[in-house]
């Protein structure tokens, strides 16, 4: 516990000495929540759709934690580079706790960045359906950014450059974000593009966002939370899997 | 050989990479309490031969031990037996020197009640106390290996890797450094693998060296010995005439080629 604790501490404060990466963070879903929010809000309404800032709100602050905690395997190929893996490495620690450690810390980041979305959110008109249930949505942003953490973690583990990464961005988590529901209804959209989105784990965390905030699903809570629950089992052995055979 | 029975055990060890080979069939074993040096070019096989003793990569072929534990199958038990100072920075350069000292002691699970007294003693020791709180990005080079040769003497390891932990250190500090280890494994029973270029330090230090080129071995003994064998005087002159004159460059396959021969680092 104490290695667990020490790691996830490393990245928190890392977190709060980089003020720059905390600025950065918020100005992109600051600029989607605005842009979208006003720009195709009105169009929205008109359709009979609604209040689309309330809709998108959910999905932004899950943007916010994937692309977060996406980050955080960069810094772990900057440990890499930089040479403080090794020191880790050759510690005699289990690589899971070596990997979870700092994978806990990059979520608890993320968490913190999706929280000042919501605040953001809640300045600009944003209202919960209930409070109680944010405690909820809390907990479910948090399970997103574990998963991610791990996952990245992983891709961390290998990608040797700022460019590697920069493609795993383009082709994996970009489509993984704007195939997921996030910013659109998935009731209404063509049927190869629903298929597409059942099977993309991003938008049952979005749904389950969007179910506890305002009250609107499309999978059904439940089904939401059983595949979140697989997906951060598997990210989690994806993620230790891929540490016990670094080589540095 | 000695007596003792031996804390580091290398058997046949060969390291590939591809095509190439780092590491061509090694043998040799370090009794408890010995000051051993790995002597070497560039490129010879040196820190690849210390990264496979510390878990960090895994032997092609043939088997390493330290303190009775088979490196590659019981790699906990292994770990918990060293320290390790590394060719390269492995520093968290955001963090304090303090916070580097911590974070160790807990990745090596130091007893919390001594931690804060051993390292003020240890940071002490490397004339570092005074700059405890500063960021370590903020450090020279010296004061950076200072601080990690610190470190791995935090946890009171069976074992201590040195891979060229002199490199760019003053005078004053190398001696201080030399000393203190000395010290350890006279008093303590620390057994201590170094690489360095400095031969005068090898011959200062060492109890034992070894000669590494190409990835052989080609001479192991204590001074006396090696310039017996090679009926030379000085150690220098022993190293030069098992390893030859020419620059060496990293990459060659065959080191009869000539056209490839460069020096080492420029090309990287
Ligand atoms: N990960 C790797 N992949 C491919 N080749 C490698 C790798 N690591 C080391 N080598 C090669 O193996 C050889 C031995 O390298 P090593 O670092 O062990 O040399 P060394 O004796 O420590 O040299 P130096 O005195 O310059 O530190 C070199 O030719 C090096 O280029
Ligand atoms: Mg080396």
């Amino acid at each position: 516990m104490r290695v667990i604790y020490i790691l996830w501490l490393r990245q928190i404060k890392r977190f709060f000495r980089a003020k720059s990466r905390i600025f950065g963070a918020i100005g992109q879903p600051l600029l989607f929540l605005v842009a979208l929010g006003y720009g195709i809000g009105s169009i929205y309404a008109k359709a009979g759709q609604g209040n689309y800032l309330e809709f998108l709100v959910p999905g932004i602050m899950a943007q916010t934690v994937l692309f977060s905690a996406m980050f955080y395997g960069a810094m772990i190929m900057f440990d890499r580079q930089f040479g403080f893996l090794k020191e880790t490495l050759v510690a005699p620690v289990s690589r899971l706790k070596i990997m979870l450690g700092g994978a806990l810390g990059g979520a608890t980041t993320a968490v913190i960045q999706g929280l000042l979305v919501l605040i953001i959110s809640l300045a600009l008109g944003f209202r919960p359906e209930h409070w109680a249930l944010v405690p909820v949505a809390i907990a479910i942003l948090s399970l997103l950014a574990i998963a991610i953490a791990c996952f990245s973690s992983a891709i961390g583990s290998f990608v040797q450059d700022m460019q590697g990464f920069q493609a795993i961005n383009q082709l994996l988590v970009f489509p993984l974000y704007f195939l997921s529901g996030a910013l659109y209804p998935l009731d209404h959209v063509p049927t190869w593009l629903r298929i597409v989105a059942e099977f993309n784990p991003m938008s049952y965390a979005v749904d389950a966002m969007r179910d506890t905030l305002i009250g609107q699903t499309h999978f059904g809570l439940i089904k939401d939370l059983i595949v979140l629950f697989i997906v951060v089992i598997a990210m989690i052995s994806f993620g230790a899997y891929r540490f016990r055979h670094i080589e540095a | 050989m000695s007596v003792k029975k031996p804390v580091i055990k290398v058997t046949n060890v060969t390291k590939e990479f591809g095509k190439f080979t780092a590491v061509s069939d090694v043998s040799f074993s370090v009794a408890k309490g010995e000051l051993f040096a790995l002597l070497g070019p560039n490129g010879a096989g040196k820190s690849t031969t210390i990264k496979m003793l510390t878990t960090l990569l895994q032997p092609t072929s043939g088997s390493l031990e330290l303190a009775g534990h088979n490196v590659v199958e019981d790699s906990d038990a292994a770990r918990r037996s060293f320290g390790i100072v590394f060719q390269d920075p492995s520093l968290d350069s955001e963090m304090t020197a303090y916070e580097n000292m911590e974070l160790h002691a807990a990745l090596y699970g130091v007893a919390k009640k001594g931690v804060a007294k051993r390292i003020q003693t240890l940071l002490t020791l490397v004339e570092l106390w005074d700059r405890r709180k500063t960021q370590v990005k903020n450090f020279s080079g010296g004061m950076k290996r200072r601080l990690e040769i610190a470190r791995g003497l935090l946890h009171y390891p069976h074992v201590l890797f040195l891979d060229e932990p002199t490199l760019g250190l003053d005078t004053q500090t190398r001696n201080l450094l030399w000393d203190y280890v000395k010290k350890l494994s006279h008093e303590e029973g620390m057994t201590v693998f170094f690489t360095t270029h400095y031969l005068e330090e090898a011959e200062a230090v060492a109890d034992r060296i070894a000669i590494i080129d190409h990835g052989k071995l080609v001479a192991l003994g204590t001074t006396k010995q090696l310039t017996t064998e090679t009926k030379t005087k000085t150690l220098e002159q022993a190293y030069l005439a098992l390893t030859g004159k020419t620059v060496r460059d990293e990459q060659v396959d065959s080191h009869e080629n000539w056209r490839s021969i460069r020096r080492s680092r420029a090309m990287r």
